[in-house]
């Protein structure tokens, strides 16, 4: 990471840290609100829809973790990955599969070739309370065995103390165990609580290497709240203007329908820019979302609304 | 347009009758209608009706039960007890709750509390105005249960039944007006914005007047929760019927599960819990007649606002904020003015 | 596909819902009166395309009116239980919720506003209104304006195009609650809204002669206001018109209420939560293509930022969507009318001539209609023309302050007096500035935000009497 701030960044002192994180401008949370709110009432129809639908599903991390999973489990979600909608092979494809970093191994053996990433989350998601080391061993295992993407969890409790260096430093470690693998960041915004908090935690994650900042794990309500991904999209567009360096967004977790991942591609659209509606810049983390994405699909095309009976289960 | 229907007091009362509404006026609009309904029903209809609607057909009676959390559960004690008219014949059972059934209703009460004070105050007057739309359009059922609960004549008891339908109006009208009239800035000295405000205290248990079923319960509770607040409402141990009956009009008017309780049964039996329960913040006595006193003492060990009975409430006056400000709090805000 | 990834459909909102009719008479005493032979055609601003033609009421119309509204008054209004006043306008309340959509797309139709601003702030307000005024029908003796206070009688009101059905409520709303009797006259460009609300009546069966509504264009709105038989005049529109209307009803006993322009300032602080402000400066002068007498049409920001608020607001100016009215997705519509247009081409003009930078994004206008880009003047003095006048158009001026005191002078340097914006993440500095702000309403943090319970209206040149809570009905009580 040759960029400055990243340099300045790493050298420097929790004070300094403190000081940088505090000096962004705030985020009045009534006006967030309420812009997020205006945008969600965009009215997407028609071709419209068609492109933003078969969008979304490339934007798709499609996601299992639970602490039921099996290798099964994946590879039946790998499968489902590739070919989304057994009956229509003009569905594209998901992004990438995202598993617990102990069944990477299996992910990356059933998606090999397809071009369908394998995510794994990683630094003991999704409460991050481990070592370090733990942490690191954790993350570099998953590279090991093949993971494209590293899903990370930030010290919500380090950073909720002030303690930004720590939270800081530990990014930058397990960026340099990523290797090349692309690493996301994830703020758990439900547990930072105010949206000043995403923001700072947002240039925090950036500025110590991350690729992609990502909501939250899934397990903390809210999660990926409308408000809240607005916030980050503003900070990767702000981060981008100062830096030259492009951040992506994944908001994870909550994001159940259609109309959930429309509201998600107009705030792209209309605050981070058209640069980020890409899969390289924007995911959805999400599970039951690929199905309700696929029904719609199949509406648009036939005009009949469809039943959840002729979609798979994963 | 027959002008001097205008004049007549109870104008929404008067249902419409379609012709009057047209005559001499420019046609309302071109919006589109829906087919009109055929002029007479067919003769065939009314025969297959004779043929097979006996003609002393059995009512399906209705089990009066309680109000509890936006549901309607028996007593969980398993109890229940005879409810007569005012001239001693049987009208139904109803349920006898208990202790723990106030405790459950306390228990809802709390849990609705945040959701509904922090509703819009605008919000709030809707929800309150609906309860009035829904209870007019179910009049006839509760002019029955006022005659037969009080034995009024039929007359009185429409009286009765409006002016409790615009008491909700009433009180809809007042929650977005309340802080206008209660708060306001301060012009304290010194570089200080000072604003007050009132805001709802919290739960209130309201033992309803034994007397004016309808009318006499609706003053109570509406100014209860048009402020802010959820209430456990101890219904007329005498005539509990129509209180049940309203509990149905609440709970089918977007008013949110819990936020108005009522439970039937002995008023000694329940007032007692509640007046003790540390998690009731207000007390309306109205209906507790002489055990007042002995309530408002139970009260004081948890300092809750308490309404205190009044010798004989006029139901048909003006009631202003009367009950509205006993059950709230005023908190003022200081901030510094400055560069 | 690398450009225009995600190009946004048509998507209209269906005109099926409303039923405009070729002409229109007037609504007097509870009907409508055969069409008068003087007529004005209203068309939409988007397209020029004529809706209706709409009745020119003389000043024989207003006397009948004015007569109808007395003995309405006499007989019915005045007499009735305050209860059963409120009942009414409870009504008149859900009414307009239930054909919510219709008065929303006939209002963008007929206005050229866009139908996202009609169907999510002109129409629930409208409703609002009539709802948090019916509640005082029966409560006025709290209103703090002594133990019981008497309506004045009959209003004689006036109002502006620019939300046409909105200030209908704010003239209406206050004045039956206070047991008066009305007539109204809605702005010529702008009459169908009035005359759909007048089916209203008639479907409350409100008592006739309560409402009444004249259409007409300046000369009607002259006659009703000279009338000897109100007893209040009320008023919404330009401060040239008001100071003509405060000179016509000297001397007289009626009572007066203006709300008249504005050249309000939106300040912004260095250390202002820098998204929301922009977009409160984008709400504040391209809400209703800036047909707003509150607009922030003067941007006071702090030179320290200045650079950077500018570049953002920009960018975000450059995503709004101007276009169809009807279109959901559409942020700017049309100009109200073509005499409008002239005068905020004119005024732009001017700004140029004066040597301000002027910017607008790209955009591509309509063929037919009224159309004005969204624009920015950068550079701006206190000396400029496009920083004195209203413009009441898209058109913000952006001028730079170094301290706060500089701010405050800056931002009351001016005959009016409405409305006034303040951003800052810093309490005490916010309460500083409003207190020293001349104007009727202060902003912070937010802009443009009406509520049925909030008073409304000017200092200064900006009218005087305030409309909306508690204060509004002083206007239409005698304590």
């Amino acid at each position: 990471m040759p960029d400055t701030a990243l340099a300045a960044a790493t050298t420097a002192s929790n004070t300094s840290l403190r000081s940088f994180l505090h000096g962004l401008p705030g985020v009045d949370e009534v006006g967030a609100r309420a812009r997020a709110a205006d945008l969600s009432t965009r009215s997407i129809k028609t071709s419209a829809k068609a492109q933003a639908i078969d969008l979304a599903i490339r934007m798709v991390d499609l996601t299992t973790l639970e602490g039921a999973d099996t290798p099964g489990k994946v590879r039946a979600l790998a499968g489902k990955a590739v070919h989304p909608d057994p009956a229509d092979p003009s569905a594209p494809r998901v992004a990438a599969v995202c598993v617990y970093s102990d069944l990477v191994a299996v992910a990356v053996e059933a998606l090999a070739g397809s071009g369908v990433g394998v995510a794994s989350v990683a630094t003991a998601f999704p409460s991050g309370r481990a070592p370090l080391e733990a942490k690191l061993v954790d993350t570099r295992r998953a590279v090991a065995d093949g993971a494209s993407e590293i899903d990370m969890v930030i010290d919500r409790g380090a950073f909720l103390a002030g303690d930004y260096l720590k939270v800081h430093e530990e990014i930058v470690a397990v960026k340099e165990a990523c290797g090349s693998a692309h690493l996301k960041v994830i703020l758990e915004t439900g547990e930072l609580a105010t949206y000043d908090n995403v923001r700072r935690a947002s240039w925090l994650a950036m500025r110590a290497g991350a690729d992609f900042i990502k909501t939250s794990t899934g397990k903390v309500s809210p999660a990926a709240t409308l408000p809240v991904t607005l916030v980050m999209l503003e900070a990767v567009r702000d981060f981008r203007a100062e830096t030259g360096r492009q951040i992506g967004v994944k908001p994870a977790g909550g994001i159940r329908t259609t109309k959930d991942a429309i509201k998600n591609l107009v705030l792209v659209n209309e605050v981070a820019g058209e640069d980020w509606l890409d899969p390289e810049w924007f995911r959805l983390g999400a599970s039951s979302l690929l199905n309700d994405l696929l029904m719609q699909r199949t509406k648009l095309t036939t005009g009949v609304y469809p039943g959840p009976d002729y979609y798979t289960l994963d | 347009m027959a002008k001097s229907r205008k004049n007549e007091g109870n104008e929404s009362v008067a249902k419409d009758d379609g012709a009057a509404r047209g005559e001499g006026v420019v046609a309302v609009t071109a919006r589109p209608k829906v087919p009109a309904a055929p002029k007479r029903p067919s003769a065939d209809l009314a025969r297959r009706a004779a043929a097979h609607v006996p003609a002393g057909r059995l009512a399906v009676r209705k089990t009066y039960k309680l109000y509890v959390n936006g549901a309607f559960p028996r007593s969980e004690s398993g109890r229940s007890y005879p409810v007569t008219s005012a001239d001693g014949t049987h009208l139904a059972n109803a349920a006898l709750a208990s202790r723990k059934d106030a405790r459950d209703a306390v228990q809802a009460a709390r849990k609705a509390f945040g959701g509904w004070s922090q509703r819009t105050a605008y919000n709030r007057g809707q929800i309150l105005y609906r309860v009035a739309e829904v209870l007019e359009g179910r009049r006839a059922q509760f002019v029955q249960e006022v005659v037969d609960a009080d034995g009024v004549d039929r007359s009185l008891a429409e009286s009765l039944v409006s002016a409790a339908i615009d008491r909700w109006v009433y009180y809809a009208g007042w929650t977005d007006k309340i802080a206008q009239v209660a708060g306001g800035s301060n012009p304290v000295s010194g570089p200080y914005y000072n604003h007050s405000a009132p805001e709802p205290t919290g739960v209130v248990a309201v033992v309803a007047p034994q007397s004016g079923p309808l009318l006499g319960l609706v003053s109570v509770v509406a100014p209860v929760i048009a402020g802010g607040n959820t209430a456990v409402v101890v219904a007329s141990e005498r005539a509990p019927l129509a209180a049940v009956s309203l509990a149905e009009v609440l709970a089918t008017s977007d008013l949110p599960g819990g936020v108005v309780n009522i439970l039937t049964g002995r008023t000694a039996e329940l007032a007692p819990p509640l007046a003790a329960h540390a998690d009731v913040n207000a007390l309306d006595l109205t209906g507790a007649n002489d055990m007042a006193a002995g309530l408002e003492e139970a009260a004081a060990a948890t300092l809750k606002r308490v309404v205190r009975p009044e010798p004989a409430p006029d139901w048909f006056a003006d009631p202003g904020l009367s009950r509205v400000t006993p059950f709230l709090e005023t908190k003022t805000v200081w901030h510094p003015i400055g560069i | 596909m690398a450009d225009k990834i995600f190009e946004y459909a048509p998507a209209p909102e269906s005109r099926a819902v409303v039923s405009i009719r070729p002409e229109y008479g007037l609504f007097i005493d509870g009907e409508f009166t055969e069409p008068t032979d003087a007529r004005i055609t209203t068309v939409n601003p988007a397209d020029e395309e004529e809706l209706a033609t709409v009745s020119v009421a003389d000043e024989a119309d207003v006397d009948r009116a004015i007569t109808a509204a007395r003995r309405a008054f006499e007989t019915v209004w005045g007499p009735m239980a305050p209860a059963e006043r409120g009942k009414y306008l409870f009504r008149i309340s859900r009414i307009i919720q239930e054909r919510a959509r219709e008065l929303a797309v006939l209002e963008s139709l007929d206005n050229g506003k866009p139908i996202k601003e009609t169907r999510d702030v002109d129409i629930p307000l409208v409703a609002a209104h009539f709802f948090y005024y019916a509640g005082w029908a029966d409560k006025l003796a709290h209103a703090g304006l002594g133990p019981s206070p008497r309506p004045l009688g009959v209003a004689a009101q006036v109002i502006p195009w620019n939300f046409p059905l909105l200030m209908l409520a704010w003239k209406i709303a206050p004045a039956l609650a206070a047991g008066n009797t009305v007539v109204l006259k809605p702005a010529e460009t702008t009459p169908l809204t009035a005359l759909l609300f007048a089916e209203i009546c008639q479907e409350a069966e409100l008592p006739p002669g309560v409402v009444n509504i004249l259409t007409g264009a300046g000369g009607t709105g002259r006659a009703l206001v000279a009338h000897p038989g109100s007893d209040k005049v009320a008023f919404t529109g330009s401060t040239e018109v008001g100071r003509e209307i405060a000179r016509a009803v000297a001397g007289t006993d009626k009572r007066v209420t203006l709300e008249l322009g504005g050249k309000g300032a939106n300040i912004v602080y260095d250390d202002a939560a820098i998204d929301q402000a922009v977009e409160g400066i984008v709400t504040g002068i391209f809400f209703n293509q800036g047909h707003v007498c509150c607009a922030g049409s003067r941007l006071l920001v702090q030179e320290s930022v200045a650079e950077e608020v500018l570049e953002r607001l920009k960018a975000r100016v450059s995503r709004l969507r101007l276009g169809d009215p009807l279109d959901k997705n559409t942020d700017i519509g049309a100009i109200n009318s073509a005499a409008q247009l002239a005068r905020v081409r004119e005024l732009a003009q001017v700004g140029e001539e004066e040597g301000n930078e002027r910017w607008s994004p790209a955009c591509e206008l309509p063929d037919r209609g009224f159309w004005f880009a969204p624009t920015v003047f950068t550079g701006v003095t206190q000396a400029n023309r496009v920083a004195r006048e209203e413009i009441f158009g898209p058109v913000l001026s952006v001028l730079t302050f170094r301290t706060p005191e500089e701010a405050v002078e800056k931002a009351n340097n001016t005959p009016y007096g409405l409305s006034a914006g303040v951003w800052t993440e810093k309490g005490s500095r916010m309460l500083w500035t409003a207190n020293r702000l001349r104007a009727g309403v202060v902003w912070s943090n937010t802009f443009n935000k009406f509520d049925p319970a909030s008073p409304f209206g000017g200092y200064k040149e900006s009218g005087y009497g305030r409309e909306g809570g508690r204060h509004g009905l002083e206007a239409y009580l005698n304590g």
